[in-house]
This record gives C-alpha cells, sequence and structure tokens, in this order.
C-alpha cells in the first residue's frame, strides 16, 4: 500500500468531517440558535462542543468494534466484505425510507450532545467512515500476519480514535464556521435559504464509500 | 419531500413579516343546525383583483353535523427546528377538525387556494380508538407532527376521562395516539401553544361537553364550573410541571398567545367573563427562575343596558359583558387584538410592554345592544370573534360567530356568516375597510380564518428576530 492511498484515505477522513459539518441536519442551526437565544456567543461556542463530543462519540462508537474484529486475521477479507455491505444497506434504506424523522424531534433541546450523537447515527454518519477506516488499518499493517493480536488490536484502536478525532474535528470547524457566520453576518435567513435535501445525495454517498471499500480489497491482493 | 425548505417556511417572526402579503384567505362555514354540510370558503383579499372581498372558491363536505370550528396546518415554520434537522415538508393539507363529530378532514391546497379539495377524511372512530379522546379542536403543527387538542373524553357526553392533546403523523395523518404522559392536574382542554426552543408548552380550559353542547349553562357558569386555570407543560417530556388557577371567578380561559420570538418567555390568555363584575380580561404570563406566573393585566368593562333589549340570560345583570372570546398577538410581538364579542368591539392594545398593555386603538361593529352597521353599508350581526393578522401586521380580519348553540343564547335573531377587515395605522389605531365585506351562503355561520402562507396564530419560530 502506498503513501498515496495513505495519504488519500486521511484526506476522505477530513473531507468526510467537512461533508457531515456542513449538512445542517448534522447540527450547525442549534448552535446559532442557541447563541442567538442567549445573546452570547459563548453559548453558540459551547453548543459547538457539545456537538462535536455526540459526534465523536458515534463515530467511534462504530469504528471500535470494526477495529477490534479486524484482529480476527482469517477472517479479514470477510469483515471487510460485510462492512462494505453493511454501508451499502444503509444506504438503500435511507434512500428508500423518506419519513420525517419524528423521534429526533423528541430529544430536548437541551441535551444537545445526546442529539448530536442521535442524529449522527440515525443517518448512518459513522457508517461512512468504516470502509476508510478499515483501508487505513491496512495501510498501517503491511506485515500484519507476523504482529500479536494484542499489538494489532492497540494499533487499530488508535487509528479508530484518530480517525474520529480527525474527523471530528473536521465536522465541528467546518459547521462552526457556517454557525459563527450566520450568527455574525449572514443572518437566520440563510438558515432556510442554505438549506437543501441531502437525503439521496446522503445515501448515495454511503452506497459510494460501501462499494470502494468492497472493490478495494479486490485491489489490495 | 421536497428539496428545499417550503418558501412559507421562515426562521424567524421577523422574516415572516418580510415575506409577499396573502391574497387568500380561508375561512370556515359551520351550518349551525345541521341543515347542510359544513365547508370551507376561500375569499380574495387582493385589494386590486375584481373578486376582492368575494367567495372565490369553497369546498363543501360530504358530511352533516361536523361543526367546525378551529383548524391549521400540516407544516408551518417549525418545521425550520434544528432539532428536527429535517424541514422538506410543504404547507399544503389544512386539517380541519369538527368539533361535533369528532371527524377530521384533510384539505389538499396544491395547485392554491381556489384549487382545494378534500385529500383524506379521519373517521370519528378512529380518534376515539386510538386516543379516547372526542371533540377535536386546536391544530398546532410542530415537533412531532400535527397535535390536536380535544374538548371531549371518551363516551357519548365526552366525560369518560379528561380530554387532552393527541398526535397525528404530518405526511400520512394516521393518529399516532395521546401526547400526554403526565397530565397532572389537567381536566380540561381549549387551546395550547408552546416556545419551542425553550421548550414548554401552555394550555388553557373552556369545558367539558355537557357545559356546551346544548349551549352555556347558566347554573355552571355563574358557580364559576367553567374552566379557570392554565396549565404548564414540559413539552418533549410531554409532564404537565405547573398548574396556575386565576381565580373561580375568572371563568374560560381561552386563547394561549406565546409571544413569536422565541428569546421572550411571556405570552398572553384572554378570560371570557368574571362572574363577579362581568369583566372580560387579559393576563400575562411568564417565566421567571424556573417558574411561571400568570397576572391579571387589562380589563375590559361590562357595559349597562335597558332590561329589554337584553337577551334572557342577561336580563338579570342589565349589562352587557364584553366577553373577551378571541385574542391574537401580531408577529413583532407589538399589538394584541381582542375581540369583545359581546359589546361588539375590536380592541387593539400595544403589548411593547407586556405586563402594561395599552389600549392603542378600537372599533366597533355589531354588538348584542350596539348593533354597530359596517360602514360599508352591511347589517354585521353578532360581534367581532375570531380574529386573524396578516403577516406584516398591517391588515386584522375577523368573522363574527363564536359556535352554533351559544350564539342563539346571546344574539336571537341569528348571526348570517360575515367576515370583515380593518387596516392598522403606522404606529396604532384600526379602521375598517368599508369595501370588504363578505358574504357567504346562504344558512352559513363563519369560523376560524386562516391566510395563505401562514399566520399569526399558526407559526411557530425556532430562531430569535434579530
Amino acid at each position: 500500500m502506498s503513501e498515496w492511498t495513505t495519504a488519500g484515505l486521511w484526506l476522505a477522513v477530513v473531507a468526510s468531517g467537512i461533508y457531515h459539518g456542513i449538512n445542517p441536519g448534522m447540527g450547525w442551526p442549534l448552535a446559532v440558535s442557541a447563541g442567538l437565544l442567549d445573546r452570547r456567543a459563548g453559548e453558540l461556542f459551547r453548543a459547538l462542543g457539545l456537538l462535536a463530543i455526540g459526534h465523536f462519540v458515534a463515530m467511534i462508537g462504530i469504528l471500535l468494534p470494526f477495529g477490534a474484529m479486524l484482529t480476527l486475521i482469517v477472517w479479514e477479507r470477510q469483515i471487510r466484505i460485510a462492512a462494505g455491505l453493511i454501508v451499502i444497506a444503509a444506504g438503500i434504506y435511507l434512500l428508500i425510507n423518506r419519513r420525517h424523522p419524528r423521534v429526533l424531534a423528541r430529544i430536548p433541546p437541551a441535551q444537545l450532545a445526546l442529539w448530536s450523537f442521535a442524529a449522527a447515527t440515525a443517518h448512518g454518519a459513522g457508517l461512512m467512515l468504516v470502509p476508510i477506516y478499515l483501508g487505513l488499518c491496512q495501510a498501517g499493517d503491511l506485515d500484519v500476519g507476523h504482529q500479536a493480536a494484542t499489538t494489532l488490536m492497540a494499533g487499530n484502536l488508535i487509528t479508530a480514535t484518530t480517525v474520529s478525532v480527525v474527523h471530528t474535528a473536521a465536522m465541528i470547524v467546518s459547521g462552526g464556521v457556517i454557525a459563527i457566520a450566520v450568527y455574525r453576518w449572514l443572518g437566520p435567513k440563510f438558515i432556510s435559504q442554505s438549506w437543501f435535501n441531502l437525503d439521496t445525495v446522503w445515501a448515495l454517498s454511503l452506497i459510494l464509500v460501501g462499494g470502494i471499500g468492497i472493490a478495494s480489497i479486490g485491489f489490495a491482493r | 419531500m421536497t428539496v428545499r425548505p417550503d418558501p412559507t417556511f421562515h426562521a424567524t417572526a421577523k422574516l415572516a413579516m418580510q415575506a409577499p402579503v396573502e391574497n387568500f384567505a380561508y375561512t370556515l362555514m359551520l351550518s349551525p343546525d345541521f341543515s347542510q354540510p359544513d365547508g370551507l370558503a376561500i375569499v380574495d383579499v387582493n385589494p386590486k383583483s375584481k373578486d376582492y372581498g368575494k367567495v372565490v372558491h369553497s369546498v363543501i363536505m360530504p358530511n352533516k353535523g361536523d361543526e367546525f370550528h378551529h383548524f391549521g396546518w400540516n407544516a408551518c415554520s417549525s418545521a425550520l427546528s434544528p432539532l428536527s434537522g429535517h424541514p422538506f415538508l410543504e404547507r399544503r393539507f389544512l386539517i380541519i377538525p369538527g368539533i361535533r363529530s369528532s371527524r377530521i378532514y384533510v384539505i389538499d391546497t396544491k395547485g392554491g387556494p381556489t384549487k382545494a379539495k378534500i385529500h383524506k377524511v379521519i373517521e370519528p372512530e378512529e380518534v376515539f380508538a386510538k386516543t379516547g379522546y372526542s371533540r377535536p379542536h386546536t391544530i398546532h403543527c410542530g415537533p412531532e407532527g400535527i397535535y390536536v387538542s380535544t374538548l371531549g373524553g371518551g363516551g357519548p357526553d365526552g366525560t369518560d376521562g379528561p380530554p387532552g392533546i393527541f398526535v397525528m403523523d404530518c405526511q400520512t395523518f394516521d393518529v399516532i395516539g395521546r401526547y400526554e404522559i403526565d397530565r397532572g392536574p389537567q381536566d380540561k382542554q381549549y387551546d395550547f401553544w408552546w416556545n419551542l426552543p425553550r421548550d414548554y408548552m401552555v394550555s388553557s380550559e373552556w369545558a367539558l361537553p355537557p357545559q356546551f353542547e346544548q349551549g352555556i349553562v347558566p347554573e355552571d357558569l355563574l358557580s364559576n364550573k367553567y374552566g379557570h386555570r392554565v396549565h404548564f407543560w414540559n413539552l418533549r417530556e410531554r409532564r404537565n410541571v405547573q398548574t396556575i388557577d386565576l381565580g373561580a371567578n375568572h371563568q374560560m380561559a381561552l386563547e394561549v398567545r406565546p409571544a413569536h420570538d422565541p428569546v421572550k418567555e411571556y405570552g398572553f390568555l384572554g378570560v371570557v367573563v368574571d362572574t363577579t363584575n362581568l369583566e372580560g380580561s387579559i393576563w400575562t404570563w411568564w417565566r421567571e427562575g424556573g417558574k411561571f406566573h400568570c397576572e391579571k393585566t387589562a380589563t375590559i368593562p361590562p357595559e349597562a343596558a335597558a332590561k329589554d333589549d337584553l337577551p334572557p340570560l342577561l336580563q338579570g345583570f342589565e349589562a352587557v359583558p364584553p366577553l373577551v372570546t378571541d385574542i391574537d398577538l401580531s408577529l413583532d410581538d407589538r399589538f394584541l387584538y381582542v375581540s369583545c364579542w359581546g359589546t361588539g368591539e375590536m380592541r387593539q392594545y400595544d403589548v411593547t410592554d407586556p405586563m402594561k398593555p395599552k389600549l392603542a386603538g378600537s372599533v366597533h361593529i355589531g354588538g348584542i345592544t350596539r348593533k354597530t352597521k359596517h360602514p360599508g353599508g352591511g347589517d354585521y350581526r353578532g360581534g367581532p370573534q375570531m380574529v386573524e393578522i396578516s403577516r406584516d401586521g398591517k391588515r386584522v380580519y375577523w368573522t363574527n360567530s363564536l359556535y352554533s348553540t351559544w350564539d342563539d343564547q346571546f344574539y336571537r335573531d341569528g348571526i348570517p356568516a360575515a367576515m370583515v377587515k380593518a387596516n392598522v395605522g403606522e404606529n396604532g389605531g384600526i379602521t375598517l375597510d368599508k369595501d370588504f365585506y363578505v358574504e357567504f351562503p346562504e344558512g352559513y355561520r363563519s369560523h376560524q380564518i386562516r391566510l395563505e402562507g401562514g399566520d399569526c396564530s399558526t407559526d411557530s419560530f425556532c430562531y430569535p428576530s434579530v
């Protein structure tokens, strides 16, 4: 696996973070609302912090189990294929199920971290990272067969944490920049003006990422 | 599902005020003797149109005896809530409940108001079976879909269990079930509204069905048995967190009007009559230090009248009570309009300071004894009742009927349907538009008005006006 591939995968981690961050469905309008309601920019930053925590937990909650499973070296290929299929299935599900998400609306506005976690999980945001993450695990461990499972596990867990941190940082910075711009200069009108229905694009993104994940297994061999 | 949010959804009340003005109004028509089916009239309110002030389309229902009262949209500006994260609904369907039949009609307005048609009918049995409530009344679109308040519980007379609120799906219109998890002492229901980002709801009390369906019950009124409490709820936990008793003499706490700007944690409430002195009153409620408070902030006195000019119900008092039956707040939270259905007056209060409403304007029309005619010559009967304000706050529309059986007790000559309009001065003051007097088909009465694209009692805003 070349350094270019590794760099590309990290770029994908950052790009998916920006993609999630600018999507209003992941919460930047909540930060605007918090700032405007209390008439203090401090509340906006506090909200961004809580949104980041929720998003991070949603990411790492998905990546860690996959990282742990990857230590079962003999099943690695099957795990990668299964992961790709799960991501594709999630995309197809979101493509078909177009109901208004009523459950998210039941979370009280005071529980922003929980909301962020639920929103990311409901949209399969963590799943979008899985094939990228599995690619990174592979790129980092060229001689996996010679390593002890514990070493491998530790490596995968560190990678999972790093991927989640980098992704969440990109997400909250991009979303935060929009939130601050709306709060300070653009005004609330921007909220409805900029809001596009990304349902289809989002679902297709999952299918695409899952597909690339499966396809890359063939290339790696 | 749309690609962009509906253009009539606005993040703030201020943005809604800047939106294009309404060209049509939707007005409910009811047959007081149930001899005709009820209907929805579409009224042209564009002064430049040749049909200005005329009914240009109507949707007549397939059943009789529904008794239309209030109605609302399937979706509104609340869809822009950041918590829903998915504002791709359309303001397209009007949800019209029959308070006598418990039947609910869903009217599709796709293609414009003049193309309105019936989309779906929810039969009473579905409402009874899924909620245990009856007599659906107020409609609000909110976080979990469409919220419907009811006036009755189960059983034939609606007294088997308390009335409450139920939730409907905003796309399929399936009745989902009861809203309340813990209703506390709440046992009557009328209006409700909320502050979405602050996560609280306020509800009021009118009466139980036996106290209104066959007419007002004077003994119950004089013994203060109508509703006189206001309930505050944790909106998303669906719990009654506080109940305030206004005092038993403050009979019938009806419309709840929170400030539209969610930064402001206050609102208003209209009380029909004080049984000790026949006054009508305006109350201001607010939240401070986590607790709700409610105080009487304006009163409207009764007017003396000769016994012979009064209906039997009022003869003993030799006075006409103002009867505050509806109130409505402009989107800038500046003017509160107060219908005095008994004395025949529409009042405009400046509520810039919500604790000190100041009378800023007034017009007289109709009234039990005044019987003021419309300046255009119309023989307006009844008094100002259901009132609706344009989004920009420059026009105020109202109708004249209160409730089929009650109309006849206060206005013995009947109340043929009418709808009028007043123009609002730059700094307050209201004057009737003499060219706007809507006449409806024979035999109907008129009730709530909705304006094309949303109005001052349909939309809940999730962001502060800045």
